[in-house]
């Protein structure tokens, strides 16, 4: 057992059992896990890259009889589609910059000060976290009407922004916490400035997790389906598109379009999978 | 970074640093979470002329779709949350039991966190739908087809959306859970072994106690997700299995109708303040536990 832990990233595996007993049932548990998680998958990609004939015919195959783009570029040739996805990327994009340089100085701030009303901002933080902030959409398009942000890029970004800020707060500030002060100090007795000290010393050292924090953001925006809905009537983003038209399109263009909202997922859970359990496993203390 | 860099003080000292620091996440939050949670009882409780009035909420409570709404989502909740949590336990234990490839585990297991309640709905109803692959697989060994996803059947499309839910986010309950068994000494099992404790007494007397806080935010997130389940149920049942942020939804979208879909939000409210509070309450209780130990 004892090669077990060169295959793991992220999980500290326990100590190999000594007196091994049989383990087979456990491996046969997880494989089943394993097909019940990845099989869903297979089977929306290879609806996705078969004809729009091949997803209503029956029965189907369990594997592409032929590989086709048809399915794809129907959905792509969809009135509404491509805008959409365009609106999906800005309101990510701009949701990832308002969190981060909203987010990122308070969770430097939480980890560096100790403060009147910290654990008041702490307690405001965790209220959030505890609370349906997506449902939140329907009393603020009000607002938004009265200050003319309605059916925005901007709108939904700063929704989404609320939605993330509490986790990207949480998790920059154990990101300091990591990096020791010591360093930072150490800096300004070589003649730093604190703003040097902070830009070449800590920085550094914590631009890593905060760009996993910025990926974990952008994922929440990019899947986010219900404030985006409530929000926006004519510049719909990708999910809120594909919602209001479900009902009445045909199959192909759901399946297609259920492909085209996994990819991106799958790419960055992908990239961070280091963080996995810092980023989602984290636990308000 | 657009505040100011922090000036140089001992982390200790007294300054205005952590308040710049502090501030814009701070208003941001009031503008955009406590500003819509007072809007929102506002317009509940106002009529369309704008005076003070029950009109939304009575039609919210006498709309046909109301109840059905209601006990829908309070249902999905109580089936979904602890099926979740006993499987993701499972995983968790798994991942941790020192098994190889854990790591490719722990990635494949991973993959729906990042995937969307629309995307999971749409994923199950290509598997469950008239014309899909399960209905391939019961065609291919003779069984002939089953309308899983009908008005007929709510019983399967009430088991898919809760086989969807599961699929999709299960994850999180297994990582947060991941993350607190990591945190355990592993000394304690180790003492009960020695002492002869079985696997089961090591988990139920050892593990499961300790676990405490991990399960308790595992639970509070999901079942607040629990209580906005929305896009899954759109995906494979349409209006048929109704919601109630599904209602929300059409009430402000297709009937334009602010107050009704106000009310329906206060509502999902209401259920997750009554579920903070209890989770609040309960980590109250650990730290006079961890006190005692």
């Amino acid at each position: 057992m004892a090669t077990s832990s060169a295959a793991v990233q992220g999980v500290a595996i326990a100590t190999p059992q000594r007196h091994a007993p049989n383990r087979w049932p456990l491996y046969v548990m997880a494989v089943v896990l394993t097909l019940f998680f990845i099989l869903p998958i297979y089977l929306i990609a290879i609806a996705a890259i078969s004809t729009p004939a091949e997803i209503s015919a029956f029965p189907k195959a369990l594997y592409p009889r032929q590989i086709s783009l048809d399915t794809l570029l129907f959905f792509l040739r969809f009135p509404g589609v491509v805008p959409s996805m365009i609106n999906s990327v800005a309101v990510a994009l701009l949701t990832l910059v308002l969190s981060t340089t909203i987010g990122a100085p308070a969770g430097y701030g939480l980890a560096r000060f100790v403060f009147r009303g910290r654990d008041a901002f702490k307690m405001l933080i965790l209220i959030t976290r505890a609370f349906p902030i997506a449902i939140l959409a329907v009393p603020l398009a009000v607002s938004f009407i009265n200050w003319n942000l309605y059916d925005t890029v901007l709108a939904v970004a700063l929704v989404h922004t609320t939605l993330a800020l509490p986790t990207t707060v949480l998790i920059t500030s154990s990101i300091f916490l990591a990096v020791p002060y010591d360093l930072e100090e150490a800096a300004w007795t070589l003649g730093c400035t604190p703003i040097g000290a902070f830009t070449r010393v800590a920085l550094p050292l914590a631009i890593p997790g905060i760009a996993a924090a910025s990926i974990f953001t952008f994922v929440l925006s990019w899947n986010e389906v219900f404030a985006a809905s409530i929000l926006t009537v004519q510049n719909r983003t990708l999910p809120a598109q594909m919602l209001s038209t479900l009902s009445n399109s045909p199959l192909p263009y759901r399946f297609a379009g259920g492909f085209v909202l996994i990819v991106p997922s799958l790419v960055f859970i992908f990239l961070i999978r280091r963080y996995l359990l810092s980023m989602w496993g984290r636990v308000v203390k | 970074m657009g505040t100011a860099p922090p000036p140089a003080v001992r982390p200790r000292r007294r300054s205005f640093a952590p308040y710049l620091l502090l501030g814009p996440a701070a208003v941001f939050m009031a503008v955009f979470f406590l500003w819509p949670m007072l809007q929102a009882v506002t317009l509940a409780f106002r009529d369309t002329a704008g005076e003070l009035s029950l009109q939304s909420l009575r039609t919210m409570i006498t709309d046909v779709n109301f109840w059905p709404a209601l006990k829908d989502t309070l249902l999905l909740t109580l089936v979904i949350v602890p099926s979740q949590l006993v499987l993701a336990l499972i995983m968790a234990l798994l991942l941790m039991a020192g098994l190889r490839f854990s790591g490719v585990f722990l990635y494949a297991w991973a993959i729906p966190l990042g995937i969307s309640d629309l995307a999971s709905g749409i994923v199950w109803l290509a598997i469950f739908t008239q014309n899909g692959y399960v209905n391939s697989v019961l065609q291919a060994v003779g069984l002939g087809q089953i309308t899983f996803l009908s008005y007929e059947l709510p019983v399967t499309l009430f088991l898919v959306a809760v086989l969807a839910e599961a699929w999709r986010a299960t994850a999180i309950v297994m990582v947060i859970l991941v993350a607190g068994l990591q945190v355990i000494p592993k000394d304690y099992a180790e003492a009960a072994e020695v002492f002869g404790a079985t696997a089961w007494q090591r988990l139920r007397y050892v593990t499961l106690p300790l676990l405490r806080p991990s399960l308790q935010v595992a639970l509070i997130l999901r079942t607040i997700l629990a209580f906005q389940v929305f896009a899954v149920v759109i995906a494979l049942a349409g209006r048929n299995l109704p919601v109630l942020a599904g209602e929300a939804y059409t009430w402000y979208g297709d009937n334009h109708n602010v107050g009704v879909a106000a009310g329906y939000s206060l509502l999902i409210m209401l259920f997750s303040l009554v579920n903070t509070g209890i989770y609040l309450r309960a980590l109250r209780v650990q730290d006079e536990q961890a006190r005692m130990v």
